[in-house]
């Protein structure tokens, strides 16, 4: 457990003054906290709940309703592949099962070395270039299995770099 | 002379290889000792050929593509910067048949300007409805709109000027225009386009609508999955507020309009427009009941505009050109222009912007120029996941709603996916279900529950044994959630399923038939 005053309490704390006195704050805080910390924590629930004078369980709810939001760290990147039909029609199962086999883990798992967590994804936009797939917040499409393996090389082999 | 070269930076582009392309030019300009100005436009929309790089002559602009960093130093010694002969030369871009046979209206400038450049967007014809505007009240712009035959392009295809009209009648001292961003749906890129490739353009629709309605402040929800248009946006934002085309006294007239991004979190049922509409105000994205209509108590419970990206996007050209320059192209009640959205396995996928009335044989084979696998087309969606799945018998359909909901289909917003011969279509069926019970918000229970139900049901299909009382099982389900479910999601889901069914039933059977 975090405690007070600790940097991850601050970080909320300041993603919540950010953004209080906008309308609609609540998702603003959560992408301002998910963004630095690569999550939203535990503690930053009854805090943003205390500050907008929701309940805990209303937060929690927002929480737990979007699929862009985290509860848990992931790995140090996010690999979000499309599953949609147009990425189909264009062989992304293929893809997928090689992706799960070269990972070694399921959609919203992560790599046993914490590099990457692989995410679904339902379209990026890139729907007359597919299978496409999205490295933390850069496109790529034409993905082969082959591109693939190419583009997450890099990402495994290098812990340190970032 | 500095020869000025355009490296598109819409999203697509970028992820086929744009930057890469754009450094190694920029690298070997600096190597030669050239002078150069390197524009980040957006796509043109021809997506087989990019990353496609122009480069502008006194004869015009030339196109190469699909052009890789490797190919920099090659198209340099060919002389690429004075148009000289290559491998990768397509010759005037405007003069490539696909984008030559177009009508773009909406689209007119997106691949031609620097998305970032005020300037740019003013030397060519941008803000100009926007003036037009001011010089109105709320009423005559609505006016405009209405009579232009102007209807949603999101989907729906209600007409814009009527929805406009119910919150001018609204009476409120605090009215808003929200821009429904959340392209969820699968086969479509059109609002992305634009948002990267043209952001002043919507930012003049919303402004447009703000003055026709009476509200002085918007938004734009964006899905998080296109980070780079949600990018784009915030930096056009920061230009048209510092050089006065959004605030407190637009041009000097005393009227107002402020606008801003918000960020979407992933879910699909938030392109619903009562769902997005609670996901602003910081709820989870649970579809309101209607009425009352978001034209009446919409976001924060005010009277509200809500329209998708191309809907507001085609506003400008309406003001500027007048609702009966727009209103002549099309056919019967689909006045206008669509941006049709060339998807899946197809040849030469892209952005289409057509009138009215072509046939979806002409998209497919005259553009598309058939699969990309060399195989047969046997299916395609059209409208998105909740749209219906047509075979080779409906390609002849004109592409006009009232024609596509005659074949019981969705025109909507003109995504088309293309599927070869290959496709199992018992397995779209069951993907159509699985992704709503992914994506349903969980209110009402046909959609909740059914889409769970449905999955099971088709999966003993495929099992086999009592094929024939199954069939009929799914089809008595799918009648519950197409009259039972709260919005769309619910309602529509079934639109896959049961074109499936009827078009294609010799997929759903026992599994024997093995995807070559």
């Amino acid at each position: 457990m975090t405690t007070p005053n600790s940097p991850a309490t601050d970080g909320i704390a300041a993603a919540i003054a950010a953004h209080r006195a906008t309308p609609g704050p609540l998702l603003p805080i959560l992408h301002t906290i998910q963004d630095a910390m690569g999550y939203v924590p535990p503690e930053a629930i009854p805090m943003i709940a205390q500050a907008l004078n929701l309940s805990r369980a209303e937060v929690h709810g927002v929480v737990t309703f979007y699929h862009h939001f985290r509860q848990h760290p992931g790995g140090r990147h996010t690999v979000r592949l499309c599953r949609a039909e147009a990425c189909q029609a264009r062989g992304s199962e293929t893809l997928i099962a090689h992706a799960r086999a070269e990972l070694g883990c399921d959609f919203h798992g992560t790599t046993a070395d914490g590099a990457i967590s692989l995410e679904p994804v339902f379209c990026l936009g890139h729907c007359a270039s597919g299978p496409a797939m999205m490295i933390d917040d850069e496109p790529h499409a034409a993905v082969t299995p082959a591109r693939f393996d190419s583009l997450i090389q890099p990402l495994r082999a290098n812990p340190t770099e970032e | 002379m500095t020869a000025t070269v355009f490296v598109p930076r819409d999203s697509t582009a970028l992820a086929l290889g744009a930057e890469a392309v754009a450094r190694a030019i920029a690298a070997e300009t600096e190597r030669r000792g050239l002078p150069l100005r390197i524009v980040r436009n957006g796509s043109r929309g021809l997506f087989w050929l990019e990353p496609l790089v122009e480069v502008a002559t006194p004869g015009g602009r030339l196109a190469y593509g699909p052009v890789s960093a490797a190919d920099i130093p090659g198209l340099f010694d060919a002389g690429f910067l004075s148009g000289g002969d290559h491998a990768l030369s397509l010759g005037p871009t405007e003069e490539i048949p696909y984008l030559k046979n177009q009508q773009r209206l909406t689209f007119a400038r997106v691949g031609r300007t620097d998305p970032l450049s005020l300037d740019d967007y003013l030397a060519h014809d941008g803000y100009r409805g926007l003036r037009r505007a001011l010089d109105w009240n709320g009423q005559r712009i609505v006016a405009e709109v209405t009579d232009s035959g102007l209807r949603g392009r999101g989907g729906a295809a209600f007409p814009t000027g009527i929805k406009w009209q119910t919150v001018l009648e609204a009476r409120s001292d605090r009215k808003y225009v929200v821009c429904n961003a959340d392209e969820g749906d699968s086969g479509t890129f059109s609002d992305r386009m634009i948002m990267e490739g043209d952001p002043f353009l919507l930012i003049e629709g919303m402004t447009i609508a703000g003055l026709a309605v009476g509200a002085t402040h918007g938004f734009i929800y964006v899905r998080s999955e296109y980070p780079q248009a949600y990018r784009v946006l915030v930096q056009a934002l920061d230009v048209a507020e510092a050089r006065g085309y959004l605030g407190n006294n637009l041009f000097g007239s005393g009227k107002g309009f402020h606008l801003a991004v918000r960020k979407a979190a992933g879910a699909y049922i938030c392109g619903e427009e009562t769902a997005l509409l609670e996901s602003l105000e910081g709820k989870r994205g649970i579809v309101r009941a209607k009425p009352p209509l978001p034209a009446t108590q919409g976001l924060f419970n005010q009277p509200t505009v809500v329209n998708n990206v191309i809907s507001l996007a085609s506003i400008p050209v309406i003001l500027d050109r007048g609702s009966s320059f727009y209103r002549d192209y099309g056919c019967g009640r689909s006045r206008g222009s669509l941006a049709f959205q060339l998807a899946g396995n197809i040849r030469y996928g892209g952005l289409v912007e057509k009138a009215f009335g072509a046939t979806l044989r002409e998209l497919l084979y005259d553009f598309g120029g058939g699969s990309a696998s060399g195989r047969p087309i046997r299916a395609v969606q059209v409208g998105g996941p909740l749209g219906a799945y047509l075979s080779e018998a409906e390609f002849d359909t004109p592409l006009d709603y009232e024609a596509f909901a005659a074949a019981g289909a969705m025109l909507g917003h003109g995504g088309i996916v293309a599927f070869d011969d290959t496709v199992d279509m018992s397995r779209q069926a069951r993907f159509a279900m699985e992704f709503c019970t992914i994506e349903s918000c969980g209110k009402c229970t046909p959609c909740r529950i059914g889409s769970i139900r449905g999955m099971e049901i088709i999966d003993r299909i495929g099992a086999g044994g009592d094929g024939p009382a199954q069939v009929a099982l799914l089809r008595d389900l799918c009648d519950v959630m197409q009259a039972g479910s709260l919005c769309a999601m619910g309602g529509l889901t079934p639109s896959p399923v049961l074109s499936a069914l009827d078009r294609f039933p010799e997929d759903f059977g026992p599994k024997q038939r093995v995807p070559s």
